[in-house]
This record gives C-alpha cells, sequence and structure tokens, in this order.
C-alpha cells in the first residue's frame, strides 16, 4: 500500500469523494421528494385522499404487516415471479437452441415469434381467464407470455452471431453440430445470455402484475387492484412503493450473483 | 513417395445471382515433410483449396487423393480463435477433445509441445494474456496436438506485425521441420514463400488455376530468415513477382 505514489493517493481520495457525493445527493433527493410530498398534503396543496402521503403510506405498511398480510402478498409476487423467470428462461434458451440447431424452422417461425412478441399480451388477458381459469395459474401464464418470446428472440440471435471463426476451427476438428454447440455457441455467449436473463427478469415482474391486476387474491397486483376498487390509494400507493423496493432488490442480487459468478 | 496427390479440381460458388468459378483445374502432388507455399493474386481462390483439403468444403469435381488412409489434416486458420473462456492448456486439447476422451499420452504429447516451445510457464494462463505471437504458437500447437498428417496454414502470420512475423514464421518452421511434418501453406508475403519452402505454386486470377510452380533451390538453406540472405532469393522474388503479373 505504502509503495503507491501520493499522485496515486491523491486520485483514490478524488474518487471516493466523487463516490460520496452521489451517494449523499441521491438520499438528499430522495428526501427532499419526500419532504415535499408531506409538506404539500399537510399544506392542504394535495388532496390526501387521492395522493396519499409517505406517513399515511408508512402507517399502511406497519398496518399491514401488524395483519400478517404483507409478508403474504409480497411472497406471493415474488414468488410467481421467481417461477416465472425460471420457466421462461429455461424456454427461451432450450428453443433459441433449437432454433440455431434447424435454421429452416427458425426462418419458418421467425413471423410467428415477432408477431407473438410485439402482440400487447394484455389483449389475451380475457382469454387466458378463460382457458386457463382465475387462478396463481393464469398470473404464470400471462408472465410466461410477456416474458418467454423476448427470450427466445434475444438468446437466439445471440446463438447465431456467434464469433464464425470458432465454429470454422470447431468445423476444421470435424466437431459435431452438438460439440459445436456445446463447446462454442453457450460458453461464447454466456455474457449475452445474462444479459438477456436480466431483461427477462424485469418481464416476468412485469408479467406476473400484469396477471395480478387482472386475476388474483394475493400479491401486490392484487392490492393494488383492490386499493383502487374500494378507492382505498393509500394501499395503491404503498403496494406501489413496495414493487419499486422489489425491483432494485431484485436487480441487486442479480447485479451480486453475475459478479460472483464473474469472480 | 507422395503423400497427396490433387488432380483437376475445380470449385464453383452459387448465389441465387450468379455462379463463380473459383478454382479451375487444379492439379499437384506434394512429397512427404515438403513444405509447399502458394501465392497468387488476391481473392483466387487460394484459401478455398485449403478449406476443401481440410473437408470444411466440398470440390465441385475432380480428385484428390491421400495415399495414408485416414490421412489427418491439420488446419490452422488466419485468426488463432483461441477461445477466451479456456486456458491455454484447454484451448490446445479442443481438437482432442472433439476426437473423443482424451488419452494421458496425448496430454504428455501436449505438455511436451507446450514446454518445447516456451509456453509452459502460460499453460494455466487466459489467451487474453499471451501477445500475438505467443497466440499463434499456441494455435499451432492446438492444430499439432491432434497429429496431423499433413498441416494447412492460411496466412498463419497476416495478423502479426513485421518483427513478430519473421520471428514467429523461424519458429514455426523449426517446429514443423522438428515434428516431421508435411505443410501447405497460403500466402500473400513473397519473402515468406521464399524463405520457407521447397516448393512455391503460382495462382492465376479467377478462376484460378496452377499458372507455374517454383522449386525452391537456395545454396545454404537454413531457417526462414537466414534463407532471405542467400544469393538466389532476390532471383525467385523477381521471377513471381513478374508471374503474378500485379497490375496497380
Amino acid at each position: 500500500m505504502s509503495t503507491f505514489s501520493k499522485e496515486h493517493l491523491e486520485f483514490i481520495k478524488q474518487k471516493k469523494k466523487e463516490k460520496r457525493k452521489i451517494v449523499l445527493f441521491r438520499t438528499l433527493s430522495l428526501l427532499l421528494f419526500l419532504g415535499l410530498w408531506e409538506f404539500s398534503v399537510k399544506e392542504k396543496w394535495l388532496n390526501t385522499f387521492l395522493f396519499s402521503s409517505p406517513s399515511l403510506v408508512l402507517q399502511t405498511v406497519v398496518k399491514l404487516f401488524q395483519t400478517n398480510d404483507l409478508w403474504e402478498h409480497i411472497f406471493i409476487t415474488i414468488y410467481e415471479t421467481v417461477l416465472s423467470f425460471g420457466i421462461s428462461s429455461f424456454l427461451g434458451i432450450s428453443i433459441a437452441g433449437i432454433l440455431w440447431w434447424n435454421k429452416v424452422l427458425a426462418k419458418v417461425v421467425d413471423p410467428y415469434l415477432t408477431v407473438l412478441n410485439a402482440l400487447p399480451k394484455v389483449a389475451l388477458g380475457p382469454l387466458i381467464i378463460i382457458w386457463v381459469g382465475a387462478s396463481t395459474n393464469s398470473i404464470i401464464f400471462m408472465a410466461l407470455l410477456i416474458a418467454t418470446f423476448l427470450s427466445i428472440i434475444d438468446i437466439y440471435q445471440s446463438f447465431i452471431s456467434t464469433e464464425n471463426n470458432y465454429i470454422t476451427l470447431m468445423k476444421s476438428f470435424h466437431a459435431t453440430k452438438k460439440q459445436i454447440f456445446f463447446q462454442v455457441v453457450l460458453p461464447s455467449n454466456y455474457q449475452n445470455i445474462i444479459n438477456s436473463l436480466k431483461i427477462n427478469i424485469g418481464m416476468s415482474f412485469i408479467g406476473v402484475i400484469m396477471g395480478e391486476l387482472l386475476v388474483s387474491k394475493k400479491g401486490l397486483g392484487y392490492l393494488i387492484m383492490y386499493g383502487s376498487q374500494v378507492f382505498n390509494i393509500n394501499l395503491v400507493i404503498t403496494a406501489v412503493v413496495i414493487l419499486g423496493v422489489i425491483s432494485y432488490f431484485m436487480y441487486f442480487v442479480i447485479d451480486k450473483l453475475e459478479q460472483k459468478i464473474k469472480r | 513417395m507422395s503423400i497427396l496427390k490433387v488432380a483437376h479440381l475445380s470449385k464453383n460458388y452459387h448465389d441465387l445471382k450468379d455462379e463463380i468459378k473459383a478454382l479451375k483445374d487444379i492439379s499437384f502432388e506434394m512429397e512427404d515433410q515438403e513444405f509447399i507455399s502458394i501465392v497468387g493474386p488476391s481473392g483466387c481462390g487460394k484459401s478455398t483449396l485449403l478449406s476443401i483439403l481440410s473437408g470444411l468444403d466440398k470440390a465441385s469435381s475432380g480428385t484428390i487423393e491421400f495415399s495414408k488412409k485416414n490421412c489427418k489434416i491439420g488446419y490452422m486458420l488466419q485468426k488463432d480463435s483461441l477461445f477466451p473462456w479456456k486456458t491455454v492448456y484447454e484451448n490446445c486439447l479442443i481438437g482432442l477433445k472433439i476426437e473423443g476422451p482424451i488419452q494421458e499420452e496425448d496430454k504428455k504429447e501436449v505438455l511436451r509441445l507446450l514446454k518445447t516451445y516456451g509456453l509452459y510457464e502460460f499453460k494455466d494462463k487466459y489467451p487474453k494474456s499471451l501477445s500475438g505471437g505467443m497466440r499463434q504458437r499456441v494455435a499451432l500447437i492446438r492444430t499439432l496436438a491432434i497429429k496431423p498428417d499433413i498441416l494447412l496454414l492460411d496466412e498463419p502470420f497476416s495478423a502479426l506485425d513485421y518483427q513478430t512475423r519473421l520471428a514467429l514464421s523461424e519458429d514455426v518452421y523449426n517446429i514443423i521441420k522438428k515434428e516431421k511434418k508435411t505443410a501447405i501453406m497460403v500466402t500473400h508475403d513473397l519473402a515468406e514463400a521464399i524463405s520457407m519452402s521447397n516448393r512455391i505454386l503460382i495462382f492465376s486470377k479467377r478462376p484460378s488455376t496452377v499458372k507455374k510452380i517454383y522449386k525452391v533451390q537456395l545454396t545454404n538453406r537454413k531457417g526462414p530468415i537466414n534463407n532471405r540472405k542467400c544469393p538466389e532469393f532476390n532471383t525467385y522474388y523477381d521471377l513471381i513477382w513478374r508471374d503474378l503479373d500485379v497490375h496497380i
């Protein structure tokens, strides 16, 4: 440590200072926003009934916590998200692999994939309820619809843009297609797959909430729907805030996981 | 005794609009442990010939005969194409791994090659920490690991700077001679071709044919760098340059 020059130490100090500054301003801006919100409600600039307030949100959280409902709703939503994420990631990677394997099939299904991906899946909501039934299954189904096609398209794109020289090299050793896939295509697209999974978890989350808004008896989406129906804005905003916290948490976990895998 | 016999080989490429004749009536023979270079104008189908010989591509007509049954071909590409997610040692074993379970003696052989050619201490490093010349040497060891009877070198030095290129051509030449391999090299560099080869095939413009074959006879033949000082070197250079018929 002591071998660093003065200039280098100064540089590190500067960097740390910059980092502290960013954290400080992040916290300050959040506090400012919450303060302004609370203040405008107190001063009756904003209607509590329509806009709630930070203190009311906090009260709602405490109430939910006391009635033991809070964790259940959060758990259900996260459970559904993780399940959809797992299934859609598996489907995404394996179907992309199959399409890589069979170029003709890939060309045949290309327009279908494009349409299915672009189609607003909410439009299928009523149909899903009729077909799958008003249960957790429809929520998962909705999330899968939203997340899977994007995953397939994304991962397939990276599969087919695998460095051609690697594949030529494998072929020059008379590698089979299976060997090429598992020894080159998959490992060389490792980073791309992770990136695609990152998008996928967000999509699964969106899908689950959308599903919960349509049909559910538990979960944060249900809280939002229920809250809006009985005009309990506190509940709606509380659920939205919790969703925000969960999103950040999921991002955090994935980021840490990625760093851990990368070492 | 010839190890390889190519007769009346031609190759056409097709797309919806056009048919391109890349090779036309290529014939030549090759002796065991001979080093042949192929030079010719850009895009004349030199690399096409190598891909056909290696089995990556199919000839439109003509025959290729190997004297040995199951003659093994090692193909060294222009880019080293080392897999960044594998260590140097693992990269060297790729060809063997594709063939099936790796034998203990093959592993030993690869380690010997790494040792002999100064890469042993880097065997557990990843390719990104190697210099261009070292990477190309790893690529050569990867090719040699499968014990090929014939080596195909497709502009193996073109991605390197001049000094590395000279040094590496000396290295590769010595490795090939020491391991007693037969080699065909495609190159743009006339000096490289003359200094390394026993014979040089001159290809014509597309559709390519073998325009001329030079047997390179140098007094005091040694390694490639030394061979450049031989009195005949410049004569060959002039002759081949004229054959290539370059108009700028």
